[in-house]
C-alpha cells in the first residue's frame, strides 16, 4: 500500500477506535447499573481497619438484576478489545506511512499513550477484579482520541531532523508507556475517590488501590527512564543534559510529586484517601506537561505540532 | 546552615533542652520522613515559575522582552529571583535541606541494615498456621533446608524448625537509589562549577578557534579560567539544508540538515573532516560543538560616495519566519567616505511578488532577494558605546537616503543600485549560510550518567523486591510451612503456593533418591 492509502487508514482505524470504546463504555456501564452487586465483605473488613470511616450506609436490599445485563457487559469487554486491535493498527500503519516510530508528534504521541492505557487496563482486568474500571478506561480512551483528532491532528508526514533520532524510540517510547501506565492509576484512583463505601458493583476500594498502586509502582521507574533518557538525548542534541526547559521542569515536578506519592505510602497514616489524593495531584502535573507545556508554554520540546 | 539561629534561640526553647538537645532535636525533624515528604513538595511547587516566567539561563532574550513591556512588574519578579529559579538563593535552600534530609536518613539507614544483613533470620514462632501464609505439606526439615538453601535463601535452623529470609537487596536497592540522587546532585556541581558553554555564529567559509574571545556568549564555570579551553578550530567549508517541498501541510519543514566542517583538534593536529548535524555533535578533547541554528548571510559590496569600496563581505542576518526563513540585516559601514553608510535589509530566501510587496514562500534559497533600505550620517560607533551589529536603534544621525518605500523593488543576486545624493552604491554579491553552534564541556555528565543508572537499578530493586521469610515445623508427621512478607504488594501469595509445592516435591524426589 502508498504510504498516502496507509496514512488514511491509520485515520480510520483511530476512529473506529473511538467509536468501539464508546461502545464497550456504554456495554460495561449498562452491566454496572443493572447488573449484580458484587460482595463487598472483605472490604468493610478493610475499612474498619484502616481507610477513612465515611459512615457505611445501610446495605440496601439489592434490587434484583436484570438477565440480560451480563451479556451488556460481555459485549463492553469484547468491544474494549477490538478498540484496542483498531487503535493498535492505527498506530501501526500511521507508523507504516511515515517510516519512522510513530510518536513523533503530539497526535501520535496522545493516540500511543492512549493505545499504552488500554493495554494495561486490558492486562490488569485479567489478574484483579477491576473489569468495571474498563467503562472509565473507555471514557478516557474515547474523550483522548477525539481530542486527538480534533484539536491535535497533523498530517503524516516527516519530522524535523531534531526528532530524526534512534531517541525517539528509547525516549519517547518509554514516556509513552509510563504515561498509559499512570493514567491508568490515575482512573482509578479518581473511582476510588467517588466510590462510596459499601455495597457497590463498582470495584471494591481495596481493589482500586491495590490497582493504582501496582500500576504506578510499575510507572515509576519507567518515568524515570523516560526522564533520564530524555536528559541523555538533550546532551546530544542541545549540548546539556538538563536545562529547565519548562518541559524538562513539569517532567521533573511529575517525578518529584509521585515519588512522593510512594513516600506517602510507604509512611504510615497516609494510606487511602490521602495517598490517592496525592497520586492524582502528580497525574494532573503529568498531563499538564503533556498538554498545558506544549500549547501554553513552549519552549524547545517544540515538537507538538500544534496550530 | 540553620545551624546557628538555633543556637541562638536555645534559650527560649523547651526546659531542658540545651544546645545539643535543639541540634538534634533539629536533626530528627529535619530527617523525618514527613520533612522529607514536605520538602519534596516544596520543590515541585518552587520549579513552578520557573516554567511560567522566562529563564534568563534559558532565554535571555524573552527576559529583556518582560522588563522592556512591564518595567515594574519585572523589576518586582526579579527582585524574587523568578527570573534565575533554579539558581535563587530559596530554591537551593530548598534543595540543600532537602538533601541534608536525605544523608541524614542513608547514614542511619546503612548501618542499620548492614546489621540486618549480618543477621541470621529469627527461629520460627511457634504457631506457624497463625500466619497470614501457612500449608501443611508432607516432607521432611532436611530436604526443605536443602530446598531453600539451594533457591538462595538465608537459612538458620533450630530444633525442629527451619527458618528462611530473602529480599534483603529491596533495602540495598533503596539505599542504593537515594545516595545515588547525592551523587547526581554533586555531579551537577562539578559541571557547573568546572565547565563552560559559548555560543558563536559563523559565516560559511570562516573558522572558529576555542577562544574566550571567539564567542559571542560565554558563561564560564567559576573555577574555569581561560587557558582551559580545549584548543581546537575548525573552517566551516559548506551548510546544506533541504525541507519539505510545496504539496504538503508541512511545507517548508527541515528535513535535514549538516554543516562540513575541517576541524583540528589542535593547532600541531591534522586537520580531519567532520560533518555535523542535529543530533551528532563535534567531539574535541571532551568538549562538544552543537549545531543549533542556521540562516542566510547575503554579501554585499559597498562603495562610499568616493568611489572607494568600503565594505564587502558577509552579513549574517536574523531570521524572523523559520517557515520561510525571511530574514532582516543591518549593514553598518563606518569607512563609507565621505558620510559613513548603513542599511537595513530584508533577505527573501524564495521570492515573489504579492500586490505592491514581495514574500519569501519557501526556506530554501530558490529565488534569493534583498530589499535594501539605505541612511547615511554618523553611526557614532567612535563614542565607545557597545552596539548589537543586529540593531540601528538608537542612532539618531542617521538619515534616510531618498524617499523610503515600504517595499522597495528586491535586488537579485549580481544586482548594483545607485545610491540616492550620490552617497555611493550596493552591489548584492551572493548568498552564504550561517550557523550557530553552541560548544560546552561539563566534566560532570559522565558522573551523572553513572548515578543515573545507579538510581534506576537502585529504584527497580526497591520497587520490584520484597522481603519474605519462611518457617518450617515439624508437626506429628508432616511439616508446616508459614510465610510473611514484611512489604506490601507483590504477590507473595502465589510465591508461597508454588514454594510449598516445590518442597513438598523436592521431599518426594528425595525419599526417591534414597530408595
Ligand atoms: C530527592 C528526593 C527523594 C526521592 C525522589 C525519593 C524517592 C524514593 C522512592 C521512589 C522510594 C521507593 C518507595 C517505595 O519503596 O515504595 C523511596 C523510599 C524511601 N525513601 Fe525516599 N526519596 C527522596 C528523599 C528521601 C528522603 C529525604 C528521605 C528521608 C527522610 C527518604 C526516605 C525514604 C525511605 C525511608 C524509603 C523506604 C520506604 C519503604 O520502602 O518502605 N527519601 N524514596
Amino acid at each position: 500500500m502508498s504510504p498516502d492509502r496507509l496514512a488514511t487508514l491509520s485515520d480510520q482505524l483511530v476512529l473506529a477506535a473511538i467509536l468501539l470504546y464508546l461502545a464497550a463504555m456504554i456495554g460495561y456501564a449498562l452491566e454496572l447499573a443493572f447488573g449484580r452487586v458484587t460482595e463487598t465483605v472483605r472490604e468493610r473488613r478493610l475499612v474498619t481497619v484502616g481507610g477513612p470511616s465515611d459512615d457505611l450506609p445501610e446495605p440496601a436490599p439489592a434490587p434484583e438484576p436484570a438477565s440480560w445485563a451480563p451479556k451488556a457487559g460481555l459485549v463492553g469487554t469484547a468491544a474494549m478489545w477490538l478498540g484496542w486491535a483498531a487503535n493498535a493498527a492505527g498506530t501501526l500503519t500511521r507508523g507504516l506511512a511515515v517510516d519512522r516510530w510513530p510518536w513523533g508528534n503530539m497526535y501520535e504521541f496522545v493516540v500511543a499513550m492512549l493505545l499504552a492505557a488500554v493495554t494495561v487496563f486490558l492486562l490488569l482486568q485479567i489478574r484483579y477484579p477491576v473489569r468495571f474500571l474498563g467503562a472509565f478506561v473507555g471514557v478516557v480512551a474515547a474523550i483522548g482520541l477525539g481530542f486527538a483528532v480534533r484539536v491535535l491532528y497533523t498530517q503524516a508526514g516527516p519530522v524535523v531532523p531534531a526528532l530524526d533520532s534512534y531517541w525517539v524510540a528509547i525516549h519517547v517510547t518509554a514516556a509513552v508507556a509510563a504515561s498509559g501506565l499512570f493514567i491508568v492509576g490515575g482512573v482509578a484512583a479518581a473511582l476510588f475517590l467517588v466510590r462510596k463505601e459499601g455495597p457497590s458493583r463498582l470495584p471494591s476500594r481495596a481493589d482500586l488501590e491495590r490497582v493504582a498502586h501496582r500500576v504506578i509502582v510499575i510507572a515509576f521507574p519507567i518515568w524515570t527512564f523516560a526522564v533520564i533518557s530524555g536528559a541523555l538525548w538533550a546532551d546530544k542534541a542541545w549540548g546539556r543534559y538538563w536545562g529547565w526547559d519548562p518541559k524538562e521542569v513539569w517532567a521533573f515536578i511529575t517525578w518529584v510529586a509521585y515519588a512522593a506519592y510512594l513516600h506517602a505510602r510507604a509512611t504510615a497514616g497516609w494510606k487511602g484517601k490521602a495517598a490517592m489524593i496525592v497520586s492524582l495531584i502528580a497525574f494532573a502535573c503529568l498531563m499538564f506537561n503533556l498538554v498545558g507545556v506544549n500549547i501554553f508554554i513552549g519552549g524547545l520540546h517544540s515538537y507538538a505540532d500544534v496550530k | 546552615m540553620t545551624l546557628t539561629d538555633e543556637e541562638k534561640t536555645t534559650g527560649s526553647g523547651p526546659a531542658g533542652l540545651g544546645v545539643v538537645g535543639w541540634l538534634r532535636w533539629g536533626w530528627r525533624v529535619l530527617t523525618s520522613m514527613r520533612t522529607a515528604l514536605i520538602l519534596l513538595f516544596l520543590l515541585a511547587l518552587a520549579s513552578v515559575p520557573g516554567s511560567l516566567y522566562p529563564q534568563r539561563g534559558v532565554d535571555p532574550g524573552a527576559v529583556a522582552r518582560y522588563f522592556q513591556n512591564d518595567p515594574t512588574k519585572a523589576e518586582w519578579l526579579d527582585r524574587f529571583s523568578l527570573f534565575d529559579v533554579f539558581t535563587s538563593p530559596w530554591f537551593a535552600a530548598i534543595y540543600l535541606l532537602l538533601f541534608l534530609s536525605l544523608i541524614g536518613c542513608v547514614l542511619p539507614r546503612t548501618t542499620v541494615h548492614l546489621k540486618e544483613m549480618r543477621r541470621t533470620p529469627p527461629p520460627a514462632p511457634r504457631n506457624l498456621s497463625r500466619l497470614p501464609h501457612h500449608a501443611d505439606i508432607e516432607g521432611d526439615l532436611a530436604s526443605a533446608e536443602a530446598y531453600l538453601r539451594s533457591k538462595r535463601w538465608r537459612v538458620t535452623t533450630g530444633d525442629g524448625w527451619v527458618s528462611a529470609e530473602k529480599g534483603h537487596l529491596r533495602e540495598t536497592g533503596n539505599l542504593l537509589f537515594h545516595v545515588a540522587l547525592l551523587v547526581l546532585l554533586v555531579a551537577v556541581g562539578v559541571g557547573g562549577l568546572f565547565g563552560y558553554r559559548g555560543n558563536v555564529l559563523v559565516v560559511e567559509g570562516d573558522g572558529f578557534a576555542n577562544t574566550v574571545a571567539a564567542y559571542d556568549r560565554y558563561l564560564p564555570g567559576s573555577q574555569v579560567s581561560p587557558e582551559d579551553l580545549q584548543p581546537f578550530s575548525f573552517t566551516l567549508k559548506d551548510f546544506q539544508a533541504t525541507y519539505i517541498g510545496p504539496g504538503h501541510e508541512k511545507q517548508g519543514q527541515p528535513l535535514d540538515y549538516y554543516a562540513k566542517l575541517a576541524v583540528q583538534d589542535s593547532p600541531t593536529a591534522p586537520e580531519r573532516e567532520f560533518t555535523l548535524r542535529v543530533n551528532e555533535p563535534l567531539e574535541a578533547d571532551g568538549a562538544l560543538t552543537y549545531l543549533i541554528g542556521h540562516g542566510y548571510a547575503p554579501t554585499f559590496r559597498i562603495t562610499g560616495g568616493d568611489g572607494k569600496v568600503a565594505f564587502e563581505g558577509a552579513v549574517p542576518c536574523l531570521v524572523n519566519d523559520t517557515s520561510t526563513y525571511e530574514s532582516e540585516c543591518v549593514i553598518k559601514v563606518p569607512d563609507a567616505a565621505p558620510e559613513q553608510l548603513a542599511f537595513l535589509g530584508r533577505f527573501l530566501p524564495s521570492t515573489v511578488p504579492s500586490g505592491t510587496e514581495w514574500l519569501s514562500i519557501f526556506p530554501g534559497a530558490a529565488n534569493p532577494t534583498v530589499q535594501i533600505w539605505p541612511f547615511k550620517g554618523d553611526l557614532g560607533l567612535d563614542a565607545g558605546v557597545p552596539q548589537s551589529v543586529y540593531d540601528l536603534g538608537g542612532h539618531q544621525n542617521l538619515k534616510p537616503l531618498g524617499q523610503m518605500s515600504a517595499s522597495p523593488k528586491p535586488m537579485a543576486v549580481g544586482d548594483v543600485v545607485d545610491l540616492p545624493e550620490g552617497a555611493g552604491k550596493i552591489e548584492f554579491t551572493g548568498v552564504k549560510e550561517w550557523i550557530t553552534l553552541q560548544t560546552t564541556y561539563d566534566p560532570g555528565r559522565f558522573p551523572a550518567l553513572l548515578a543515573s543508572g545507579a538510581a534506576i537499578l537502585g529504584l527497580l530493586l526497591s520497587l520490584l523486591i520484597h522481603r519474605r521469610r519462611v518457617w518450617v515445623r515439624v508437626r506429628d508427621g508432616g511439616v508446616t510451612v508459614g510465610g510473611l512478607t514484611r512489604t506490601e504488594g507483590g504477590d507473595f501469595g502465589e510465591e508461597f503456593a508454588e514454594l510449598t509445592k516445590a518442597l513438598e516435591h523436592h521431599a518426594r524426589a528425595e525419599v526417591k533418591d534414597v530408595s
